[in-house]
């Protein structure tokens, strides 16, 4: 190795040694704890090695459920946000008066609390003896039967879910994408309105392509942040998530670790694992599809 | 096609708010450019040269005046119902298309009738590329492309749509200066070949002088002078454009008529019959001096640039307003060089006098020599 290589490898030691210790090393914990097959946290010990842990949380129906929850989440609410952000984003974009305003209020939900935004949420869609909720009054006046978004049926808690999780991850698209749009350079749209491009046109063919790598990394993050979901469930459905039939695989993990059925960290191991590889499938997906589309 | 420009006039809201006064881009233009020539819109930076093509393009809704293209009222026309070809100044080629995608996509917006089937329109792509000699090059993206290509492949989109009008804005500025010999003699080329009416817009007279037809000699969005290049350089009608025009620059000095002579210094440089006395500015073309012992002006010599086919005298004057007179002579006369000062005489249809406040040209009678 030359003296300039050695010295490259020296400054990135520091940082390797960080992301050893605190990255890789605990994944390859998790990966071994996957394997050993009824481990005991108190006295550190296992009986045996194998495909059991695994075998246990694939035939766990709480386990099942949490991937289907986790699922339409995804399919859902990644499509949705994304759409929504763009057709959004554009609209700041052709405005100029009250711009900053409304980027401004399209913000706010990302400097919100979570807990306390799933509160509001819990309030505008519960029905109680009391209140039918904002929503359901709505309904109501609609001519629709009111509906318990909180504790009924199973659509409607996964439609809040959505929602929610929707309203949750839209501001952060949004401030991406009116960057993106911002940063497209005018002369190409009067290229191509000398040439008569039609406005769909010209939003499909020239401005898509070059918020395609921003877009693109907004459906990749948005992808993963889906799959991780936790914390929405738990502010809008309580943290007993398994009863309401709205765990996720992450709230799946953190149960098997510290829930009420808690300390089983091998089965925790595994789902985690699991998670693990769905991400990364669906990650390689991604990028195989972006090489298609995305411009840089 | 015909163009035909009457009291154009762009005015921009000011951006200063403790300023109410619009600011006027372009004044009260009234031009017209015949069919199938070259023109030039020349003028320092920021004059309104690039808001004028847009007008003409366009993009930009002029705040008055009207535009024929033909017989045909275009002003109100949005730009993909006038028929023109526009080139910009960086390009603006779409970096994600192909050239080929690049050529095509202005015949592909079109609708109905004139919407033509996929062969034709690469036909027609690959026509306007040999045009601009890049039809080896079809599939590359602009990334892939040096300066000079892209250049070539803007022009191409813009011809292939077959426009009326190709308007340029400063088509040249982007490029090194071999590149831009080479081009600007490819620009003429191709216009000449199609025979589309063309303005481009450019702020370095030498460009303008070489290629136009005409040029449109434009100051803070006042039209100076439009003329044959070689008839606004021999006769410019103010000390802007005769400063704007030539490389080297006309020398400029104050000087003053007094009973018929013109004085520079105490020196008399010319008889100039028939005018009042009066303080005058003296411009005096490089080429317009004459080295000779006799000479009635007499300058303070800096150094002498040998070109081989001509030298050039470069001295220095108290009454004149550049640093340095630089003068170009023949390179046979160069014995006559002093040791630290030069005489001239200079050649009367080089000399030209301007109005000292309004800088306006003064006509002066020179057959005395």
């Amino acid at each position: 190795m030359d003296k300039r290589g050695k010295k490259g490898w020296l400054y990135l030691l520091p940082a390797g040694l960080f992301l050893a210790c605190f990255m890789v090393y605990p994944l390859i914990d998790v990966f071994i704890y996957s394997f050993e097959e009824g481990y005991n946290f108190a006295s550190q010990t296992f009986f045996g090695v194998g495909w059991y842990n695994y075998s246990y949380v694939l035939h766990d129906p709480y386990f099942l459920q949490a991937v289907k929850n986790t699922f339409i989440l995804v399919i859902f609410t990644v499509p949705i946000s994304t759409g929504l952000s763009l057709l959004i984003s554009a609209g700041l974009n052709s405005i100029r008066k009250l711009r900053d305003l409304f980027q401004t209020i399209y913000f706010l939900p990302y400097v919100t609390n979570t807990l306390a935004v799933g509160l509001v949420f819990m309030i505008l869609f519960q029905k109680t003896p009391y209140s039918d909720g904002l929503v359901n009054m709505l309904l109501n006046w609609l001519g629709m039967s009111s509906v318990d978004f909180i504790d009924g049926p199973y659509w409607a808690k996964m439609f809040v879910l959505c929602f929610y999780t929707v309203w949750v991850v839209m501001p952060f698209k949004i401030l991406i994408l009116t960057g993106a749009l911002a940063s497209v350079d005018e002369t190409y749209y009067n290229a191509a309105r000398v040439d008569g491009t039609p406005g769909w046109r010209m939003f499909t063919r020239i401005t898509l392509p070059m918020i395609s790598p921003s877009l693109f990394y907004l459906i990749i993050t948005g992808f993963i942040g889906a799959f991780k979901s936790y914390s929405d469930a738990v502010a809008l459905f309580g943290t007993d998530l398994n009863a309401a039939e709205m765990n996720t695989i992450v709230g799946y993990v953190y149960d098997m670790l510290y829930g009420n059925s808690g300390g089983y960290p091998s089965y925790a191991s595994a789902a985690a694992i699991l998670l693990f590889a769905i991400v990364l499938t669906i990650t390689c997906i991604n990028l195989l599809v972006s090489r298609k589309h995305v411009y840089y | 096609m015909k163009i035909v420009v009457e009291h154009l006039t762009k005015k921009f809201p000011s951006r200063n708010k403790n300023v109410k006064e619009d600011v006027v881009a372009v004044s009260d233009f009234t031009f017209e450019i015949p069919d199938g020539k070259l023109i030039g819109l020349l003028g320092p930076s920021g004059c309104g040269k690039s808001t004028a093509l847009n007008l003409l393009c366009g993009l930009l809704k002029p705040t008055e005046g009207r535009i024929y293209f033909g017989e045909e009222d275009v002003t109100d026309l949005p730009p993909e119902h006038r028929g023109v070809g526009m080139v910009f100044q960086n390009y603006a080629l779409y970096p994600h298309m192909t050239v080929r995608q690049n050529i095509v996509f202005p015949l592909e917006n079109r609708k109905g009738a004139d919407r033509l089937s996929r062969a034709q329109m690469e036909e027609k792509a690959l026509e306007a590329a040999k045009l601009v000699q890049i039809d080896h090059l079809m599939d590359r993206r602009p990334k892939e492309l040096s300066g000079g290509q892209q250049q070539r492949v803007a022009i191409a989109r813009a011809l292939v749509k077959m426009p009326k009008v190709l308007l340029m804005d400063e088509p040249l500025s982007n490029l090194d200066a071999r590149l831009r010999l080479q081009t600007r003699e490819e620009i003429r080329r191709i216009q000449k070949e199609t025979g589309i009416t063309t303005v481009f817009v450019t702020h370095d007279q030498e460009e303008a002088m070489s290629i136009s037809d005409q040029i449109v000699v434009m100051r803070d969005g006042v039209i100076q002078q439009i003329g044959r290049p070689q008839d606004v350089y021999d006769d410019p009608v103010n000390l802007f454009v005769a400063k704007f025009l030539g490389n080297p620059p006309i020398n400029v000095f104050e000087g003053r008529i007094e009973g018929g002579r013109l004085l520079i210094g105490e020196e008399a440089v010319l008889s100039v019959k028939g005018l009042q006395d009066q303080p005058v500015w003296v411009g005096i073309r490089p080429e317009g001096f004459v080295l000779s012992e006799t000479g009635a002006l007499t300058c303070r010599l800096t150094e002498v640039e040998v070109m081989g086919r001509d030298i050039t005298v470069v001295s220095t004057h108290p009454k004149s307003l550049n640093v340095e007179i630089r003068s170009i002579i023949d390179a046979d006369h160069q014995e006559s060089v002093g040791e630290s000062q030069v005489r001239f005489h200079v050649k009367p249809h080089k000399v030209f006098l301007f109005h000292r406040e309004t800088e306006e040209r003064i006509d002066f009678d020179c057959d005395e020599q």
